[in-house]
């Protein structure tokens, strides 16, 4: 057995493998697949699951309610489809917001003289460092009636002799946005970055000589460059934007229900879940959907320069 | 046209990036000193003195003076103890996904074996689902798992199977060996296989090439890995979250059950010692390996 394990190289390759797939069958494939199985069983009344097979969890996602309090069989009902909604509309946002505030830093940096570059990029790493739950209390502080803000807004208001109402900012859509950017903005820097650091200095030259000015040179040339660097951190962004439900928790309160709200609370309050385990998996395959597409149509530069 | 001429928006626009990169962070640690309790507005440092004086909701002396926040901060057995399990998780993660994942590096950049493209496919699913779905997944097995073990094996009382210590680390080492294994990919990419290849031709087998010539030429993607392990293990709040159980709270699950609740500048003081430490130990351990190389 030894022996063979000294001379079979494929052998040699799936023993170092071995403890891995242990690890991702164990606790990604199993679990996903029990997820699956999970999701079209049924609560039983003292919140354990019993094994089915239904649609029921999945149709209730869609608006097809059972049990209605107006005493029909089967009713329509919006609120998850809502929920779906406004996770993915609020990814989307998100992540234009941070495009929009990470390509001129990661432009600033990329074109900053080399030896300049890493202590830039440090410094946007930074911030990463202290915890997830740590920054959105930052925000927390900085939004809140009594907050920071409203503290330097009626000071300014007082500056300039205007009446000022401290305004309402922390529990609203527009906390949880900003909480989003600032979560996971850096993601977005270091790919576009990356990207950017890698275009050959002869092409602008070359654009140049060819008698482009400075902004055509960069519709042209640096833009569509960059487009793999905003390709892989709207992946980084989107993807995890879909599923928190810190931030909106933290800065949203009962207002901002997302997808991850959904779905924490269907294990935690409701102790459905059948009902949860569908909501995460149609979490996982509309993000899935998403990416997927969305590496299709924009994986080539070239596509976006033509239009 | 000069490359590295940048325009004055892009001057502006990089400021103001990095001035809303770091306001929310030097207001937080700032409000760590703060003089009141209920952390409202910042008013002033606290003073050195005998005992705590308090005044309404200032604190105005304390033997700590403006490190009061701190002080208190060791006094609060759940945040120490929520300390010490955050480390053991991620110390005990780390370690393990390290070695696991440095070997699935090999494996895949080296060998030729059956199931390589579905290690492969497995590796990059945790990157592309959201962290929520991984979690929920990883609860319901435990779950059903444990209830099921618990009703054959008879158990009762304290000798149930529950989620834990056990099972968060167990689920930190799963998430973090696929970032090790693509950073070490990455590195062994990086030198010609024909290295090994001379070490072999010359009399060395497998194991004393890896000791001898693989290992030490990828030991910077090692430890890059395993920095990326640790911040990641420290860092992980939605899979900590499903699966931790009585006993194992950790601090990001603590900080995050104490604001929904209140804001206290405890919170605030064990985010600056937070800051500072993961700062010094980057640090560190970037100057350690630029000397290295």
């Amino acid at each position: 057995m030894l022996r063979r394990l000294r001379e079979d190289r494929s052998l040699q390759g799936l023993v170092l493998i071995l403890p891995t797939l242990v690890f991702m069958v164990g606790l990604l494939i199993i679990p996903l697949m029990l997820t699956l199985v999970v999701s079209f069983g049924r609560r039983a009344p003292d919140g354990s699951v019993i094994y089915t097979f239904t649609l029921d969890n999945y149709l209730r996602l869609l608006g097809y309610e059972r049990n209605c309090p107006s005493g029909a069989e089967v009713c329509f009902n919006p609120l998850y489809l809502q929920i779906l909604w406004r996770s993915i509309s609020l990814a989307f946002n998100t992540t234009v917001l941070v495009i929009l505030l990470a390509y001129p830093l990661a432009y600033y940096i990329a074109r900053a003289p080399s030896r300049w570059r890493t202590p830039l990029l440090f410094l946007v790493l930074v911030p990463m460092w202290t915890n997830f739950v740590i920054r959105v209390y930052a925000w927390m502080m900085l939004l809140r009636k009594e907050g920071v803000l409203n503290l330097i807004l009626g000071w300014l208001a007082n500056l300039f002799h205007i009446p000022f109402q401290p305004l309402e900012m922390l529990y609203t859509p527009g906390a949880v946005l900003v909480g989003m950017v600032y979560e996971f903005l850096p993601f977005m820097i270091l790919p576009i970055y990356t990207s950017l650091e890698k275009i050959d200095l002869s092409m602008y030259e070359a654009a140049a000589d060819l008698g482009a000015n400075p902004w055509r040179t960069f519709l042209r040339v640096t833009l569509p460059l960059s487009v793999p660097g905003m390709v892989a951190g709207t992946i980084l962004v989107f993807v995890p934007v879909m599923g928190t439900f810190v931030v909106s928790d933290l800065l949203g309160g009962r207002q901002v229900v997302l997808v991850g709200n959904l779905i924490q609370r269907q294990f935690l309050d409701a102790r459905d879940a059948a009902f949860g385990s569908a909501a995460s998996l149609v979490l996982m395959v509309l993000t899935l959907i998403v990416t997927y597409f969305y590496t299709r149509k924009f994986g080539f530069g070239e596509e976006i320069v033509a239009a | 046209m000069n490359p590295y001429q940048r325009s004055w928006i892009v001057r502006v626009a990089t400021a103001l990036v990095y001035f809303f990169l770091y306001a929310p962070i030097v207001v937080l640690i700032l409000f760590a000193f703060n003089a009141s309790r209920t952390n409202i507005t910042f008013q002033g440092f606290i003073l050195y003195g005998e005992k705590v004086v308090m005044e309404g909701s200032l604190v105005r002396a304390s033997p700590c003076g403006p490190f009061h926040w701190f002080c208190d901060l060791a006094r609060n057995r759940e945040i120490m103890h929520a300390a010490r399990n955050t480390l053991t998780i991620a110390f005990t993660s780390t370690l393990l996904s390290t070695i696991i994942g440095t070997m699935a590096a090999l494996a895949l950049q080296r060998y030729e074996f059956r199931l390589k493209t579905f290690s492969q496919i497995s590796l990059y699913i945790p990157i592309v689902i959201p962290e929520i779905v991984m979690g929920i997944g990883i609860l319901v097995l435990f779950t059903q798992l444990f209830s099921l073990l618990n009703t054959a094996l008879g158990l009762t009382g304290d000798a149930r199977l529950s989620l834990g210590l056990g099972t968060v680390t167990a689920s930190h080492i799963a998430f973090s060996i696929p970032f090790v294994t693509l950073v070490v990919q990455a590195r062994l990419h990086g030198f010609e296989k024909s290295y090994e290849e001379a070490a072999m031709d010359l009399g060395a087998n497998e194991w004393v090439t890896f000791w001898r010539v693989t290992f030490p030429m990828i030991l910077p993607g090692v430890l890059s890995g395993a920095m990326l392990a640790f911040t990641l293990s420290l860092d992980d709040f939605v899979i900590t979250f499903f699966t931790t159980g009585p006993g194992a709270t950790t601090l990001p699950i603590y900080v995050y059950g104490l604001l929904r609740r209140i804001i206290t500048p405890q919170v605030n003081a064990l985010s600056a010692l937070w800051v500072s430490i993961v700062f010094i130990l980057v640090f560190g351990i970037q100057r350690l390996q630029n000397r290295q190389t």
